[in-house]
């Protein structure tokens, strides 16, 4: 073992960081501008911000190990490309966009049971910060509790506290057997209560979509288990969102638990991810407040990591 | 020194007359009293010495008076009560860290959560338990049993631990291979903020708006604030496992088959290595019928339904064999089973029957990498003269040497923590992390700049004091001292016979 070609590169060596560290520049307002999907999540940005592209391209990609590191820029779908070829997918939702923009949005994938959530993918950051430095948090490895979750902090964030430039990603082989089934007359949380480890529970308020991975044998039995639940048919989903249903466009966050309450009034038409509390409705979800507490941390955060208030001015994670 | 798992402090203050402390005419001492009763706070020299200790090895602990709060109302007095009068707060589970975490510096005041332990609700449709964080780890999965489920961070100490100690040290265990670490099974945490405020981060809900601070405080060792009640998730029952041994001539080709099995695209419930020297020692300790004669075990198990689990152990036993395993095993049955993670998980136990003293190290390596750090490990232990042995959470590649000595040999404690720095060179060297599970506290605090520059602590900073201004909460612990807000050569400099 050659410990020199091993040893990690720490953030401020990596040319194309210290780039698009000085890009950020250490004053006026910027932010990142990814593929534009969830543009105006946490509020309409500044007029007169400047805008900046993160670093593309896949730094290292280590199937074995079961992760990759990632420019931020670096479109979603071709890292989903990229890791379907060695058999392998990522937490991060399908639905268009830059890995960054993923990350710092932070949404998960309605097939959440399955795919794992965004805030646990992330095994690594590296961001430019307010004052146009590269900061790291997290680790290369899978298990890691070297300081703080700077990670989970940043996943999230909407680009409030720094400027993703590059992540690790926890990757996961893809199942041998993917198979989504559709049934009219089922109970989507006898669904949830029959079944081992379903990769999604989707339910509009009539039919239910049910996503078995697994292989051949599990998925199969797992399908006789559902025929005494409902009359499950297979059914194809749609290559572009991996779901075998239209999303509408808004998300509202409930306890799972909540659900068995949802009629659509308040919502209008919706799919729920049954099992994971995610909601996509017609309608946006009513503001959530944090408590005064919370906000005064959530301020204290803020002031301390971008105290000019210069990155993504005009967003904020709790006006999602 | 290592303190002997014996030593684990369960200890509950009685409640009786007789254990009275006497009148200090201390005024925070008499304040303190007032909020939570006489038995509630403790500062009797016994006391006290027993809470400047966990079972880290390091002895600069000097703790000031010991409260025992019943109730989060009484965490929020003695913090603002610690507040009032300056003084320093340090939370505290079972005492089993082993990084230094729970260890007071500078007679800080230690909140002990042994009282705050009641599983308060189980939740089976939201898959949630909310628990008080005094509840021993162990005890919530025995109680969840009879619903057919439990709670997936199983840390070997999970007999004594408590959960308030494995959200603070983002805790693992043998099955977080598969079901991740503590940080995946926390939705909510109520918490004690350094200003006395009671607020609750995180929720039930998959997605709750802001920063994600329940995540950021999984983890953060009672450095942001104190947990008063923890909601965490429970995980089903898996009808079938396999649980498979495999015994191997070299250790090498035990890390390789680890390897192999994680590039083959399976991720078992487990995967733990032994070495012929802890082998043993767990043998003449429980006889869970470990073959005494392989350089190498790997235990690894699979779980889920009937036929994924066959079809799994089937490939594991093949990639085994094709690293040259002298034997696989399949558990025959739920006995034998049972026997297998007895021995693996009183491993350390095993140890402290037969060795005066160890040190027990953590770090993490990619699984490739796993292999070589291991035989450079063997020759670093043997370069500095202490013995080694390993047991380790392989399937994340999660290293534990253990150095084994007699801390009475003069200049023993020298090569022990020599060898222990060059184990955590290596490992970073080989593209690793400090550590996998037991956190930073005081144990690891000048590796920190071998791992993050500058300016990444300065942020590892920032964060900790949004949510602590004064740096007040277990101060001289994690961030190094050149980068930390508290002046920890302050702490350590107050005489352990000074009562402040
Ligand atoms: C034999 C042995 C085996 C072990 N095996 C494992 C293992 O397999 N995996 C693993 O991860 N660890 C292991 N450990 C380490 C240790 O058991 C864990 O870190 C455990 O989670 C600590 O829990 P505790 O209750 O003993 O916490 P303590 O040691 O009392 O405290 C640990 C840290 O948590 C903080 N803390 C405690 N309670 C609170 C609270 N309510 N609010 C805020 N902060 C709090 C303390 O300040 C301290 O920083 C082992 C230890 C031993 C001795």
């Amino acid at each position: 073992m050659t410990a020199e070609a091993t040893v990690p590169t720490l953030a401020t060596d990596d040319p194309v960081l210290a780039a698009f560290a000085e890009e950020v520049g250490v004053d006026g307002p910027v932010a990142v501008e990814g593929g534009r999907t969830r543009w105006s999540l946490g509020g309409e940005l500044a007029p007169g911000t400047r805008t900046v592209r993160a670093p593309t391209g896949i730094v290292a990609y280590t199937p074995d190990e079961m992760t990759v590191t990632v420019r931020a820029g670096t479109p979603v779908a071709d890292l989903r490309a990229a890791l379907a070829e060695r058999g392998q997918r990522t937490a991060l939702p399908e639905r268009g966009g830059t890995v960054g923009g993923a990350v710092v949005v932070g949404e998960s994938d309605v097939r959440a049971l399955g795919l794992g959530s965004v805030r646990n993918a992330v095994l690594q950051v590296r961001y430019a910060s307010a004052d146009g430095r590269i900061v790291s948090g997290g680790g290369p490895t899978v298990k890691n509790v070297s300081g703080f979750d700077l990670p989970r902090l940043l996943v999230g964030s909407l680009g409030t506290l720094g400027l993703v430039a590059e992540v690790i990603l926890r990757t996961n082989p893809m199942p041998p057997v993917s198979r989504w089934l559709r049934a009219g007359d089922a109970d989507p949380q006898a669904v949830v209560d029959r079944l081992l480890d379903p990769s999604a529970v989707l339910w509009d308020g009539t039919t239910t979509w049910v996503l078995l991975e697994g292989h051949e044998p599990d998925v199969d039995a797992e399908q006789i288990t559902l025929a005494g639940v409902g009359s499950f048919v297979p059914v194809d989903s749609d290559p572009a969102t991996g779901v075998p249903v239209a999303l509408p466009p808004n998300r509202w966050s409930l306890a799972p638990g909540d659900l068995v309450d949802l009629d659509g009034s308040a919502t209008g038409a919706f799919v729920a991810a049954v099992g994971v509390g995610l909601v996509l409705a017609e309608r946006p979800q009513p503001p959530r407040r944090l408590a005064p507490a919370v906000a005064a941390v959530a301020e204290r955060l803020k002031q301390n990591f971008d105290p000019t208030g210069r990155l993504n001015p005009g967003r904020n994670p709790a006006d999602r | 020194m290592a303190r002997r798992p014996g030593f684990f402090d369960r200890l509950r203050p009685g409640r009786s007359a007789g254990s009275e402390p006497e009148p200090t005419g201390d005024p925070f001492v008499d304040a303190l009293r007032a909020a939570l009763g006489a038995d509630g706070v403790r500062i009797d020299g016994a006391h006290r010495a027993l809470h400047s200790h966990d079972a880290s090895v390091f002895d600069e602990g000097n703790a000031g008076p010991v409260c025992y709060p019943s109730t989060a109302a009484e965490v929020q007095a003695v913090v603002r009560l610690a507040a009032e009068h300056r003084r320093n707060v340090v939370p505290r589970g079972a005492g089993t860290g082993l990084a230094g975490g729970a260890i007071p510096l500078g007679q800080s005041v230690v909140i002990a959560m042994t009282r705050m332990n009641r599983v308060l609700e189980v939740d089976t449709t939201n898959r949630i338990a909310w628990v008080e964080p005094g509840v021993i780890n162990l005890d919530l999965t025995r109680q969840l049993a009879p619903l057919g489920y439990h709670f997936a961070p199983d840390p070997s100490s999970q007999q004594v631990c408590t959960i308030g100690g494995n959200v603070a040290n983002n805790s693992g265990g043998p099955h977080c291979l598969a079901y991740g670490v503590t940080a995946a099974h926390v939705v909510a945490v109520e918490v004690v903020l350094p200003d006395g405020e009671l607020v609750t981060l995180g929720g039930l809900d998959p997605e709750p708006a802001g920063y994600d601070l329940r995540g950021a405080f999984v983890g953060s060792e009672g450095l942001l604030g104190i947990t008063t009640r923890v909601a965490v998730r429970i995980t089903r029952n898996r009808p079938e496992v396999r649980t498979l041994l495999l015994s191997f001539d070299e250790v090498r080709d035990a890390a390789n088959t680890v390897s192999g099995v994680i590039a083959a695209g399976i991720v078992p419930a487990a995967m733990e290595v032994m070495d012929q020297l802890i082998t043993r020692a767990v043998e003449n300790y429980v006889g869970a019928g470990y073959p005494t004669d392989a350089a190498a075990v790997l235990l690894a198990e699979v779980d889920g339904l009937a036929g994924g689990v066959d079809l799994d152990a089937e490939r594991i036993a093949e990639i085994g064999r094709a690293n040259d395993a002298t034997d696989v095993r399949l558990a025959g049955s739920e006995e034998e089973r049972a026997l297998l993670w007895k021995g693996r998980k009183t491993a350390f136990g095993a140890i402290a029957q037969i060795a005066p003293d160890y040190y027990l190290h953590d770090t993490v390596v990619p699984r490739s990498a796993l292999a070589d750090v291991l035989t450079e490990i063997y020759a670093i232990a043997e370069r500095h003269e202490v013995l080694v042995m390993n047991v380790f959470h392989a399937g994340d590649g999660n290293l534990h040497p253990l150095l084994i000595f007699d801390g009475r040999e003069p200049g023993m404690l020298d090569r022990v923590h020599a060898a222990g720095g060059e184990i955590i060179e290596a490992s970073l060297a080989a593209g690793g992390v400090l550590s996998g599970e037991h956190g930073i506290g005081l144990e690891k605090q000048k590796f920190m700049d071998r791992m993050f520059t500058a300016d990444d602590l300065d942020h590892q900073n920032r964060l900790r004091q949004a949510f602590d201004p004064g740096c007040r909460t277990n101060p001289g612990k994690v961030i190094p001292s050149s980068h930390s807000c508290a002046d920890i050569q302050a702490l350590k400099s107050v005489p352990r016979e000074v009562w402040v």
